[in-house]
């Protein structure tokens, strides 16, 4: 009798294939509920073509992942060769490999985009604290996978950033050395590392994905998209339907809008793979050609692109430990965004100008940091990493004292932790040989907080956020 | 007190003796830009003729097999036989005889496999170090290297480029010891070949080791317009199906 009701209420009686479905399984009420009635605010911009891209990219990696999982080999002695075999002996080795390595990358930009789309319009606030902390697991087993994925060509890079990497659980105080072992399954980076790896990167990690991109949808289609005003359209029903007056059905609408976005990143990923595949040596490290040594450490040891931001946080600092725990705290506190940034506000478009200056400005210190940890380790990149990586930390203070009535009290005595916490790190890692380097580089994280602290409080201004409309406009 | 004097001497002894080699390397001239198209099969032809002559004695490309060598430089049975001089059966991989152990204790390291070194080191890099090659009596092979400083590896063409002598300059450093600055190279025996032609033999090999490295490159190029070519209609109509769906979106 339940079953029943319940079948004749997601769909009329159909006849047909569709109508047997339907009867044994809810094929048109899942149809309904999470693509052709669920309602999208009509006002998505550029930036929201990064979340069907992503599962495009993960669907890609998956595909190709399987062919070329079918020919490679988890051997110290064949991971080389077997590459190079799936290069030139396997049909259209080639282009499922480049579809491979270029996704990774793809994967990485687009995922930087979509999370930079939450935080310029406030999408981790009330009621999406959730939906942000799946997507920020997301991008955490993203990371790993990349990580071990990495591994598997055996060539220099790979061997001597798993290296690198593995060596970082060393600095957790009494377990580290036993955890590095443990981790690596050997003495170093061996063959029982490649083996686990590839189990890891292959099967565990990418399950893992799976279902947390389905978890993330579901908790998306549970409290429902934000958008570029950051006002609800769910406030606002048409009396008579029943539905949000200024959302639109996610099909036809946003389907045939993704499928133009999936167009022209699709081209700009042909030219890619096609015609630069190793991106200038961004995509594919050219020292990776040469196979893994480890009797030869590279002159320079640095990851992909999209992990160097971190790579340059890592190393800031003239102390392992310290540098681990930045690493770590870098990523774990994007976690606590929801909590960091309290204001009403969501969208940066009606909050103060000096908060959007801020959001700005915290994009363009990232991918500062990602030049920083691309560029060699020398003295003045290692001291210029410590100043601009304090500053994408303050980027959470100011988020965080901007949320909380500003007065010029809190203002003030913000600074004056943050001058208080920049001494200690000037006076902890003090070197007097290179004194005009550590003062000079300590100028960026004071400039910044001078001017997002101090100049506040003469120019109240800055702090005015602007009134939010009460319905969604179009632009 | 006898062996410490002793011993302090052969100590000074064996720094001064060491002093050259210990010499930083030189600041190399920049690198000169190599006459790279994958799609001129004669150079590649030439190329692949003279990499089995002067370098495959002690390199290989292990990667690559003789038939897809034949296959795509265009090279009918007979031509593809006249490369091999190894007894060995097309569809083999292009290796040579050299045992991996006596190699070693040749030149105090294996001459590295060259199926990807265009890849890992660029194709400019290799034009411009296989004619850097200078006397320095220093060194074993009596030659030392402007790009790859204190390389294993002999001057392999230096019958055809001839001897030179590398004329450098010492610039002040602030660590006082003086950098040392290439500035021209001085010809000692002159080489058998004008040096335009031997500069087109080094641009053919450097050629084919490009193509080596990624020997479907040509087929990307050609199917890469033809995906694009698709994918800029498919974009298109995306585009007037997305315009033509969103006209009742009231604003």
């Amino acid at each position: 009798m339940n079953e029943r009701s319940l079948s004749s209420e997601a769909a009329p009686t159909r006849g047909g294939l569709l109508g047997w479905i339907d009867a044994r399984f809810p094929l048109t009420q899942l149809w309904r509920s999470q693509v052709s009635e669920y309602y999208a605010p009509k006002n998505f911009n550029f930036w929201y073509f990064f979340g069907s891209l992503a599962l495009l990219v993960l669907v890609n990696q998956i595909v190709t992942g399987i062919f070329l999982a079918m020919s490679y080999q988890p051997n110290v002695h064949e991971a080389f060769a077997s590459v190079q075999y799936i290069m030139r002996d396997v049909h259209w080795g080639w282009l499922i490999r480049y579809m491979h390595t270029t996704g990774a990358s793809l994967f990485f930009v687009v995922v930087y985009l979509h999370m930079f789309r939450g935080l310029m319009y406030g999408s981790y606030k009330k009621p999406r604290e959730l939906l942000w902390i799946l997507g920020m697991l997301v991008y955490v087993c993203l990371m790993a996978e990349a990580f071990m994925g990495y591994l598997l060509p055996w060539g220099q890079m790979s061997y001597w950033g798993a290296e690198v990497i593995t060596s970082l659980f060393g600095a957790i105080p009494w377990v580290g050395s036993s955890l590095v072992i443990w981790i690596r399954g050997d003495f170093g980076v061996t063959q029982a590392t490649l083996n686990r790896f590839f189990a890891l990167h292959v099967i565990a990690i990418p399950l893992l994905l799976l279902i947390l991109v389905v978890m993330h949808l579901m908790a998306l289609h549970q409290v429902g998209s934000n958008n570029p005003d950051g006002v609800e359209i769910h406030d606002h029903l048409d009396p008579k339907t029943g539905k949000p007056v200024d959302g639109i059905p996610f099909h036809p609408y946003y389907t045939v809008k993704d499928l133009f976005g999936v167009g022209v990143f699709l081209i700009i990923a042909a030219i890619i793979v096609f015609y630069a595949p190793s991106g200038g040596g961004l995509f594919i490290d050219p020292s990776n050609y040469q196979p893994a040594n480890f009797m030869q450490t590279p002159p320079d040891i640095h990851p992909l692109w999209f992990f160097t931001p971190y790579y340059a946080i890592l190393r800031s600092f003239p102390n392992k430990q310290f540098g681990v725990v930045s690493l770590a705290l870098s990523v774990l506190i994007l976690f606590g965004l929801p909590w960091i940034d309290r204001h009403p506000v969501r969208s940066m478009r009606y909050r103060s100008w000096a908060y959007k200056a801020a959001v700005v400005l915290f994009a363009f210190t990232f991918i500062t940091l990602g030049f920083i940890g691309e560029a060699p380790a020398t003295l003045f990149w290692q001291r210029m990493g410590s100043g601009v990586a304090l500053v994408y930390f303050l980027f959470f203070v100011v988020a965080w004292t901007y949320a909380r009535r500003p007065t010029p009290r809190r203002l003030l005595l913000t600074l004056a932790a943050v001058l208080a916490v920049i001494g200690f790190l000037i006076w902890r890692f003090y070197l007097p040989s290179i004194a005009g380097l550590i003062w000079r580089t300590s100028l960026v994280p004071i400039v910044y907080a001078l001017l997002f602290l101090l100049v506040p409080v003469f120019v109240p201004g800055l702090l005015r956020d602007r009134p939010v409309p009460d319905r969604v406009r179009m632009r | 007190m006898m062996r410490t004097t002793l011993f302090r001497t052969l100590v000074a002894v064996v720094a001064l003796g060491a002093a050259p080699l210990l010499e930083a390397a030189p600041i190399p001239p920049p690198l000169m830009h190599a006459p790279v198209n994958v799609a001129d099969t004669a150079s590649l032809q030439r190329g692949a003729r003279d990499f089995m002559n002067y370098c495959m004695g002690c390199h290989e490309l292990k990667y690559e097999r003789w038939s897809r060598l034949g296959r795509d430089l265009k090279l009918g049975p007979r031509a593809l036989r006249r490369l091999m001089f190894l007894q060995t059966k097309p569809y083999q991989m292009i290796t040579n005889a050299m045992p991996k152990a006596e190699a070693i204790k040749f030149f105090g390291e294996a001459p590295p496999d060259l199926s990807v070194v265009a890849s890992e080191k660029g194709a400019d890099w290799i034009y411009t170090y296989l004619q850097s090659f200078y006397l320095d009596p220093s060194r074993p092979t009596g030659v030392n290297n402007l790009v790859f400083y204190n390389v294993a590896m002999p001057d392999p063409f230096w019958h055809m480029q001839g001897l030179r002598r590398a004329v450098f300059r010492r610039t002040g450093s602030p660590h006082g010891t003086g950098v040392r600055r290439f500035v021209r190279y001085v010809t000692v025996v002159p080489g058998s070949m004008p040096p335009a032609a031997f500069r087109r033999r080094v641009g053919n090999i450097t050629n084919f080791l490009v193509y080596v490295a990624n020997p479907d490159r040509l087929k990307a190029m050609a199917l890469g317009i033809r995906v694009l070519a698709f994918l800029v209609l498919f974009t298109l109509f995306a585009y007037l199906l997305k315009r033509e769906i969103w006209k009742d979106v009231h604003h």
